[in-house]
């Protein structure tokens, strides 16, 4: 795939210190945007994207040729209506669709790999930071995003009190849980014990270690559904055939559709990438950076909160959406907050759930009504 | 707007910060927002009530009051507001001391168990009291501690809270109750409201 095509970069030259120690500089961020930028420049809103999304929110992905990953939420007259906001997205840092990442080169045209320094979360947030300079941007209308992007809209107003009028965490957490970090080993465990991974230094597609990357990727994918949902959809429905075949093909449509969700994955991400961006959600502890207390994260912002999680969402449950609105209420913040019904599990942030797409849209333009 | 609303409105000063529990699909929220430009926050346990704040620009949480207003600090709100709900609560003695612990004051309204139509009811026709305020049937209403003005009156008395403003509602009428009118008031109101402090 040709990553150079149809992607816009923001070259960022001012140094950026990483948590890790290390200093970057001179280096891209790959963005996209959606709607225009008004005169006043208040319109702006900045969408996170989650582990595995890219800059691409909506409309086709010139890079997959598939549907952006957001395409239910953003779009003309949409919850998040690019007539009327001005939408930012870009690739994280340490991703693979133009940002600065492990599949980027050194001086000496050696794939960087697991020579790419550890990123968190916040060094994400600091290095998107800068497309607000880009844009000539003072105040961003709204920040939002779902999972990882949650995590990032969290941090960024930490970060940045001043900078956003509204904040739109979604189906996500402030800390990530054991049960979270246990299963992006399991993750980064089947990239690593692919043989060809080679510590990091494989060097073409060809030689990429995609089956390791696909099973990463069929692993997580259960955690984004419900057990109901999978039920529902697959149940024990067989594949192409009228019986078992008594052997260790694919006889379940489960079986199937998760080994399909693997092969395309890995058409589109780098397995370096993945063991970047799951180490930043685990290493994610936005209490632990204000010596436990989560509430002090947020003293300084006068945003207006919304807080969004799902009934069937056992990945970022409910609850962990709730401590979040805890922490906010109990220093008097402007929180509101939905659990929205839905046997989508994890993914429903994602896909067509009426209840959350209005309640979205209600949010946004209510709220950019009192402007 | 119904005459409960306007009669709260009326207690509560302008530039307030107000927390409305069980605040429904926000009607009141939207009229003390937009007419006493009242800082506003609502606590719904019903999604879809919670849907109808948020398109309204009201702000809400999705909680149980029971549950979820030990998060709120204390005194951190001029006045929370309770309307009709206190009765359904499993243990309303502990909903009120949470919301005087979180408000700087409380207005409470309660359905008048003790309204004459509501012992006519019981005395002629045998059958638990269907009412305006009371409109459910004995096997699906919420209600679960039913009183009267006068219990609740001697109730908070016994917990040494103040009573501020205690009023009777019949339909448009509204009139003040105190210690010597309390036995009328408890026959001719269906509804009482008590502006209250701890």
């Amino acid at each position: 795939m040709n990553i150079e095509k149809n992607i816009k970069t923001l070259i960022v030259k001012k140094p950026l210190k990483l948590d890790c120690g290390k200093t970057i500089k001179d280096f891209p961020i790959a963005y996209e945007t959606y709607g225009s930028l008004n005169s006043k420049k208040d319109n702006a809103i900045l969408v996170f994207h989650a582990l595995t999304g890219d800059q691409f929110v909506t409309g086709i992905n010139p890079v997959t040729k598939k549907e952006g990953w957001w395409s239910y939420a953003v779009g003309p007259e949409k919850a998040i209506d690019t007539n009327k906001y001005f939408v930012i997205c870009s690739n994280v840092i340490g991703g693979c669709m133009g940002s600065y990442g492990p599949s980027n080169k050194d001086p000496d045209q050696k794939i960087l790999g697991t020579n790419f320094p550890v990123i968190t979360i916040n060094d994400m947030v600091n290095a998107q930071y800068n497309l607000l300079d880009h844009f000539g941007i003072d105040k961003l209308f709204s920040i939002t995003g779902g999972s990882m992007g949650g995590m990032q809209v969290l941090q960024f107003i930490s970060n940045f009190p001043n900078k956003s009028k509204t904040v739109i965490p979604i189906a996500t957490t402030s800390s990530h849980s054991a049960q979270n970090i246990a299963f992006n080993e399991l993750g980064r465990q089947a990239i690593t014990a692919d043989s060809n991974w080679k510590d990091g230094n494989y060097t073409s597609n060809e030689t990429n270690p995609g089956k390791g990357l696909a099973v990463a990727r069929m692993a997580a994918h259960i955690t984004y559904l419900s057990k109901k949902g999978l039920q529902e959809k697959f149940g024990r429905k067989l594949q192409e055939r009228e019986d078992l075949k008594f052997g260790f093909d694919a006889d379940f449509q489960i079986e199937s559709y998760l080994r399909y969700q693997g092969s395309v994955f890995v058409d589109r991400f780098d397995a370096n990438s993945y063991l970047y961006i799951t180490r930043a959600m685990d290493y994610f502890d936005l209490a632990k950076q204000f010596d436990g207390s989560l509430s002090e994260a947020f003293v300084n912002t006068n945003a207006k909160f919304f807080i969004i999680s799902f009934t069937s969402d056992w990945l970022y449950p409910t609850q962990e959406n709730k401590d979040i609105v805890i922490a906010l209420n109990s220093i008097g913040a402007d929180v509101g907050f939905v659990e929205i019904e839905s046997d989508k599990g994890h993914d429903s942030f994602l896909l067509d759930v009426p209840d959350f797409l209005s309640a979205l849209k209600n949010f946004l333009d209510k709220s950019y009504e009192e402007n | 707007m119904k005459n409960e609303f306007q009669v709260i409105a009326d207690l509560i000063e302008k530039d307030k910060k107000v927390l409305d529990v069980g605040c429904a699909d926000g009607t009141l929220m939207k009229f003390l927002k937009d007419n006493k430009n009242i800082n506003i926050r609502g606590l719904e346990i019903s999604k879809e009530k919670v849907q109808e704040c948020i398109a309204k620009g009201l702000t809400v949480i999705e909680g149980n009051a029971e549950k979820d207003l030990k998060q709120f600090p204390d005194k951190s709100f001029d006045y929370v507001v309770l309307s009709q709900t206190l009765q359904a609560f499993l243990s309303p003695e502990l909903v009120l001391d949470e919301l005087l612990r979180v408000g700087k004051k409380a207005i409470v309204t309660i359905p008048n168990f003790g309204y004459w139509k509501v012992r006519f009811h019981l005395l002629f026709k045998g059958t638990m009291p269907i009412t305006k305020t009371l409109p459910d049937e004995w096997y699906n209403t919420p209600n679960l501690h039913m009183c009267t003005i006068k219990d609740f009156f001697h109730f908070v008395k016994s917990k040494d809270i103040k009573i501020f403003k205690s009023l009777a509602l019949n339909n448009l009428n509204k009139s003040i109750i105190n210690e010597s009118n309390l036995g009328v008031k408890n026959l001719v109101a269906d509804l009482g409201i008590f502006l209250i402090e701890k």
